[in-house]
Order: structure tokens, then sequence, then C-alpha cells
């Protein structure tokens, strides 16, 4: 089963600061298939950066192999933990059984050291998802990889040949690390924090009194306007099927052809914004879910979302570009007729800096005396040292590319774009409306929903059968990509008869959102931050009964 | 019998932080048990006619509410220890950026050593200023109160000025320890550091403090310093 790690990196891979692009071996993806499948979870040692670091991993590459299923087949998987400690196995996005759902504590008790689990059940559905280890702190360290399942009807878009472009964050330093260090010094990552020349600069373009007022906000908040990612590049190397940036990984193609790529973002903190210079993307789904194509020139993809994109490229070299959302690094690689053929790789767009909107806040410089509506209330429990803000105003931006997208020149995809290509399956309305605030405090590294961290908590519950409108309220500055494990969130973008069907959504700092959840199987089901430092506190139980 | 107290205090103290918390699922918590020791000042001061070393460190245990404290200052020239302070605090978490702390402070050097209950808060003010304000009482009725703020300006992301402020008050004189009652020092302090890592920054700075009223007259009478502007050499470390 542990055959040659092609698309991974094992050790020795480590790159010496070659511009290797060209020298590298194109690579192949690992794919598994059929109904039955053995997997190992093991520890493995990689050098992504030149240090030999353990990671935790699939079968033997990071990512793990690629898990080819069949729509209508009933697949069963048997995971044996060759680890020192417990694990698990969660498929993402995948409708299963709550017991074969992989989540320890709720969906069984996880895998013991030497022990094995066997997953079995049937899959209803197709496109492209991903597997990783719910076992907390094992999948930053590797445990991840693609799951692709074919559909029985085809899809209703041709290719000529596809390409999982898995993207994550490698990280040298172990996680409970990383998470002692912000709980310690929240900013430890942030190396893009206002200066006294920044503050100049404005005050030479905008005037002393223009800087105070917008300043003023932030300073009385106390929060910076540039903290966009608690862990950052100067922790991370991106990686792109596995390999850095000075790897490249390479995907070969033929003159003429039509590619799909499917976009998986398997990172643990990272968002990336994805482009191809010169090249226009049609995106065909998202979350694994057929959706009405749309072409764009530039997707941001969150932490677990995935996005199926059909591009054409002329002959030659392309470079496939994921920036990191708050660019401090990237993750990239290539598309190529031609494997001796090196494309340029663009340089990175200016760091963002979130607005007084982006903390859904009422006083918003520029439209001040605009009248922006009623505002919102919390819940009690959002007052107290666990929580360090409350949106005023927090506003549905469904149209909005988000920070650092914004008039970029480029057609940029948003959440208003996703149609379902598929009539909305359950058209009752909504029996009842929950709404849920994403609650925290950044200096103190503490998450929470509506102020009450997991281990606080009571389940959500719902009744079997009914239909209920799930309002989430940001009251935080951070993007949560917020992921409901064994329902369908179906996301409100503007057409309720054809409402896409998403398993991770994304919710932007000072916004709200809404989805549509048919509670239509039992059992306990995770609801949490995918955000792997948030992912503890904020974190729900779902019981459906 | 002043260690019997501080251990039994620090006992209840622990107990306190290590309970209500749960883990989640797989055994990691959302809460750990975490440890910090910041040393925020190791310095060797350029003095009217010597030099000294200059440290104020701090350390903290627990977890996000509760958290055990320790914070120590001091300085020690020409083979002594001429100034020392100690202390030890319960501190839990009040509000989103302020700690209330409680506990014992302990003032060994100079003259005869005192004990005072201390009551601060510490936190992060708007406009980021870094508060710590503390009333003290001692034996004898003596009251202590002291503010210090610090504020950090960034020249780059690694190159950071750090200004500060210490003000001083007491409320009953104190000749043996030589101070007065009222106002008895103002510090100011400029440190520019490097921070080669976030862990790791050499700096230097300047430091100005004045004594003021009975206790510069103290100063005087026992032939010490009464102000003094002082160039510093140091490092800032934490872990």
């Amino acid at each position: 089963m542990t055959g040659v790690a092609a698309g991974g990196t094992v050790l020795g891979m480590g790159y010496g600061g070659r511009p290797a692009r060209a020298a590298q071996p194109i690579s192949a993806q690992r794919q598994l298939t059929g109904q039955r499948f053995e997997l190992e979870l093991e520890s493995r040692d990689v050098n992504f950066t030149g240090r030999v670091r353990s990671a935790t991993v699939v079968d033997g590459s990071l990512p793990g192999p690629i898990l080819r299923w069949r729509e209508g087949d009933t697949v069963r998987l048997r995971v044996t933990n060759r680890l020192a400690v417990d694990s698990s196995i969660h498929w993402h996005g995948i409708i299963v059984p709550t017991a074969m759902d992989g989540v320890p504590g709720l969906s069984f008790a996880g895998i013991r050291p030497g022990d094995s689990f066997e997953y079995e059940f049937t899959v209803r559905q197709s496109g492209t998802y991903w597997y990783h280890s719910h076992t907390v702190f094992q999948e930053p360290t590797g445990m991840y990889g693609p799951l692709i399942i074919d559909p029985l009807e085809p899809d209703p878009f041709t290719y000529d040949r596809d390409y999982v472009v898995m993207l994550s964050d490698w990280s040298d330093d172990r996680p409970e690390q990383i998470y002692a260090r912000l709980k310690k010094l929240s900013h430890y990552y942030n190396f893009q924090q206002r200066t006294i020349a920044d503050v100049g600069r404005d005050v030479r373009e905008t005037g002393l009194a223009a800087t105070w007022r917008q300043r003023a906000m932030w300073n009385r908040m106390r929060m910076s306007d540039t903290d966009i990612s608690d862990v950052t590049g100067y922790a991370y190397t991106f990686l792109m099927n596995g390999q850095t940036p000075e790897q490249g990984w390479t995907g070969l193609f033929n003159p003429g052809e039509k590619i799909r790529l499917r976009f998986i973002n398997a990172a643990a903190m990272t968002f990336f914004d994805v482009r191809i210079p010169g090249v226009k993307m049609t995106v065909v789904a998202a979350d694994g879910q057929n959706i009405r194509p749309v072409t764009v020139d530039e997707f941001r993809i969150g932490v677990a979302e995935t996005y199926d994109v059909i591009v054409e490229p002329g002959d030659g070299a392309h470079t496939i570009f994921a920036q990191s959302i708050d660019r401090s690094g990237f993750a990239s690689g290539a598309l190529t007729t031609d494997a001796g053929l090196a494309a340029a790789v663009p340089t990175m767009d200016s760091p963002p800096v979130l607005t007084h909107a982006d903390m859904g806040m009422r006083h918003v410089g520029e439209h001040a005396g605009h009248d922006m509506g009623p505002g919102i209330s919390h819940p009690q429990t959002e007052y107290g040292p666990n929580v360090d803000m409350r949106a005023e105003m927090p506003m549905y931006r469904l149209h909005d590319p988000g920070i650092g997208l914004r008039d970029n020149g480029r057609r940029v995809l948003t959440y208003a774009d996703l149609r379902n290509l598929n009539p909305t399956a359950d058209a009752r309305p909504p029996d009842r409306a929950i709404e849920l605030h994403l609650t925290g405090n950044m200096s103190r590294y503490m998450w929470s929903i509506n102020g009450v961290k997991f281990t606080d908590a009571k389940p959500l519950e719902l009744q079997y059968g009914e239909r209920v409108r799930i309002t989430l309220v940001n009251d935080t500055m951070m993007h949560h990509p917020m992921h409901l494990h064994g329902l369908w969130s179906e996301l409100e973008t503007g057409d309720n008869a054809y409402l896409p069907r998403k398993h991770t959504v994304i919710v932007p700092p000072g916004s709200k959102i809404s989805y549509r959840v048919s509670a239509d199987s039992r059992g306990r089901w995770a609801f949490h931050c995918h955000l792997v430092y948030h992912m503890l506190g904020m974190f729900r139980e779902v019981v459906v009964s | 019998m002043k260690n019997l107290h501080v251990n039994r205090l620090a006992r209840v103290l622990l107990a306190v932080l290590l309970t209500g918390s749960v883990t989640v699922a797989a055994g990691i918590s959302d809460d750990p048990l975490l440890a910090k020791v910041m040393v925020n000042e190791l310095e060797w001061r350029k003095r009217a006619g010597d030099g000294a070393v200059n440290w104020d460190a701090d350390a903290w245990l627990g977890k996000d509410i509760n958290k055990l404290w320790l914070k120590t200052e001091g300085v020690y020239a020409g083979g002594d220890t001429e100034d020392l302070e100690v202390q030890l605090l319960y501190s839990r978490a009040i509000a989103s950026y302020w700690d209330l702390q409680l506990g014992w402070r302990g003032d060994p050097e100079p003259g005869p050593s005192r004990n005072w209950l201390a009551f601060g808060v510490r936190g992060l003010a708007p406009y980021f200023f870094d508060i710590d304000a503390a009333v003290f009482i001692g034996a004898g009725g003596r009251t202590a109160a002291r503010l210090e703020v610090e504020y950090e300006l960034l020249f780059t992301q690694r190159l950071i000025l750090e200004p500060m402020l210490e003000v001083n008050l007491y409320g009953k004189a104190d000749e043996a320890s030589g101070i007065g009652s009222g106002l008895t020092g103002l510090e100011l302090g400029l440190r520019l550091r490097y921070e080669i890592r976030r862990e790791f920054a050499p700096y230097i700075g300047i430091n100005w403090w004045n004594k003021f009223g009975d206790t510069r007259d103290l100063a005087k009478a026992a032939g010490e310093e009464t102000d003094d502007l002082e160039f510093v050499a140091g490092v800032r470390f934490w872990f």
C-alpha cells in the first residue's frame, strides 16, 4: 500500500535553493480506487525547509493518496493506527451515518495505537472532497488527503484530464508549540503590523485629522487592522500537492486539452487566493457540488473548502499561484505542455488591511451619517473576559470579494456567484431560525460560539426532519470557515430555488451569513471552525434526534 | 514564618488553577496549563559614579482565566543587592483586556524587610497602553500605590521603541527604608530593542528617575543620589 509518494514528499526531497521547477519529476498523483481500502496512519520524517521533522501521514505520503470512489458504491476502509497515540479519519463533506464520521468522542472512541477501525458506508454523492485526521493536532502535521467520487451520471461538463491541487501549510514547529505561542503573544506570527512609517505615510496622504479618525477606532478597540492570519508565512511553508514553491508541483497536459483542476484547501490555518495568470477558470463545483458554471480570474478558498474549475490553457507553462490571504507567502506550481518550460511566478499583492466595515462597525468613516438600519443584539454570554468585540452592524456581504481582493482589476469569485446546478432538494421554508455568534478574544487567544466554548456548551439540538435556517454572525476580526458534519449547509446566495450545498462556509469578519439545514440524518455531529487553533473552543456538538 | 505563608498561599492558588477545565475529544484541551517567563529588563546601567545591574521580570503559570503570577525587580551593584522586590499574585481575567491581581509583595531590600498585601489590575488600555496599577497595604498602617505604563512604537517589524513610566506613592513615611510620605519617585525610560526573534531582543536606552519630597531629603541625608539620567543596555527575553 505504501508506494512511491508521488505528489507527496518523503525524506530527502527538501529543496536546496535551486530553481528546480524544470528539473523536478512530473508528479503523477498516487491514487487508490475500488471499494475496499486499507490505510495506515503513521509517522514519517519529512523535510520541507532543510530541517527534518516528523509528520503524521496517511499511507506513507503527505498528502495521503487520492481515494477514488464511485457514487452508489458501498466502500469499506480499514484504517490502522501505527502511531503511538490515538488517531482517526474523518471524510470531510461526505454524508455518512454518524458512527462512520470519524470524530473521536462523538462518532466513535477513536482508533487506539495498533488498532484498526473499519469504516463502511454507501456513497451517495459525487465530486471533490478530502479526508483528514479529526484528532486535533494531527491534521496540521500532514494527516490529510484528497477524495474524489466519480458520478453515476456524467457531470454536465467535459474535460480531457483532471488534477487534484491540494493546498496546505506546513510548519516545522509542533502544533502544541504554535498554540502555546499564540496564547502567550497572539501577534507572535504577524510581521505586518503597522509601523511609524505607515502612520507617517497616512498623515502625508490623508492629513493628520483623517489619520487620527481612521486610527482611533482601532486604538480604542486595542486591535490591529493587519491582523489577518494568526499563523503566517513566518512559520509556514505553503504546499501544493505536498511540494514547496521551490520544488514546484507540475501537471503536464497536451496542447488543446481541457483540464479539470480539483482545488482542495487542506491547510490548518491558511486561506489562499488562487489564480493562473493569463488563464480563465470556469468554476463548476463548490465543496464537491456542481454549480452553474461561472468564469473568473481568481477565487478565494477558505480552509477545508473545495472548488473544481475547468481551464483551457494555451501551449506552454502556466503558473498556478495561491497566495496566502495575508500575503505572507504562497504555494505555487505549474501546468505545462513541456516539462522543460518554466513559467514566471507573479509577485504577491500587497497585504490587506481591515476596514471599519470589516469589523462590522457602525461608524464607517467614509459613510458617516449613512443610515445602515438597526443593529444586532448579542447574548449575555458574550460579555466577559473571553470576548473582545461584538459587531455593531454585521452585514450580508455575499457580493464582496473580501479583503485584499476588492477592486484588484480581476474577476473574483464571490459567494453570490454560487448557484446550485440543480433545484433545491428540500424546498420547504425553514421551520425555525437559529442565530449563532462566532466569538473570541484575540489577545487571550480564546475562541467560542456565543461566548461559550465547547467544553462549557450544551449540544445544539435539532429535531429529526426539521428544516432550520442558521445565521452565523461574526463578532471577531478573523475569517472563520464553519464546517457542519453530516448535514448539508445550503447557502442563501440570492436564489432560494437553487441553494448551493456546502460543507464549509466562510464567515468573513464583521459579516453575517445564512444557510438552511435539513436535519435528515440522526446522530451526534460536529460543528466547528476549521482553523485548527480555533476549533478547540469554537465548536459545538449538534444532535439530531 | 513568611515562607510558611507563601507556601500555603502557593498551594491554594495552584489548586484553583488546576480545577475547572476538562479536555475535549482526543485529549487536547482548548485551555492547556501554560507557563511564561518574561524578562522585560535585564540590563547594565551606567550610573553617576558606578554601574549596576537592573532587572524587571515576571512569570506566570496557569490557564486562560486563572493564573499564578510572580513579579520581581531589583538592582545589584558592587557585590550587593541594593534593591529587591518580589510579588506573588493570583491573577484572574475579569474583562476582555484586564486581569485582577491579588497577593503578596515583599521588599527585602533596602532597609528592613517589608511585607504588603497587593491589589492590582494589569492589562491593555485603549490606545494600546500597557498598564500595571496596584495598591499595597502593609503592617502598621503602611500604604503604597504604583502605576506603571508602557507603550510600543514600531519603527520596523523588529525595531521597537518602548517608552515607560513608573510612579510610586506612599501613604506613610518609612525612614528605615528611605521612604517619605506622598509622591516618592518617578521613573521614565526609553528602550530601543531589536527582536532577533520574538523571544529575544537586545536593547539600548536611557532611564531617568527622580525622588521627591521627604524621600529626596532622606536620600540626600544618606549621601545617595536623588535623581539620575542613566544609559542602559540589556536584553529582553521570554519563553
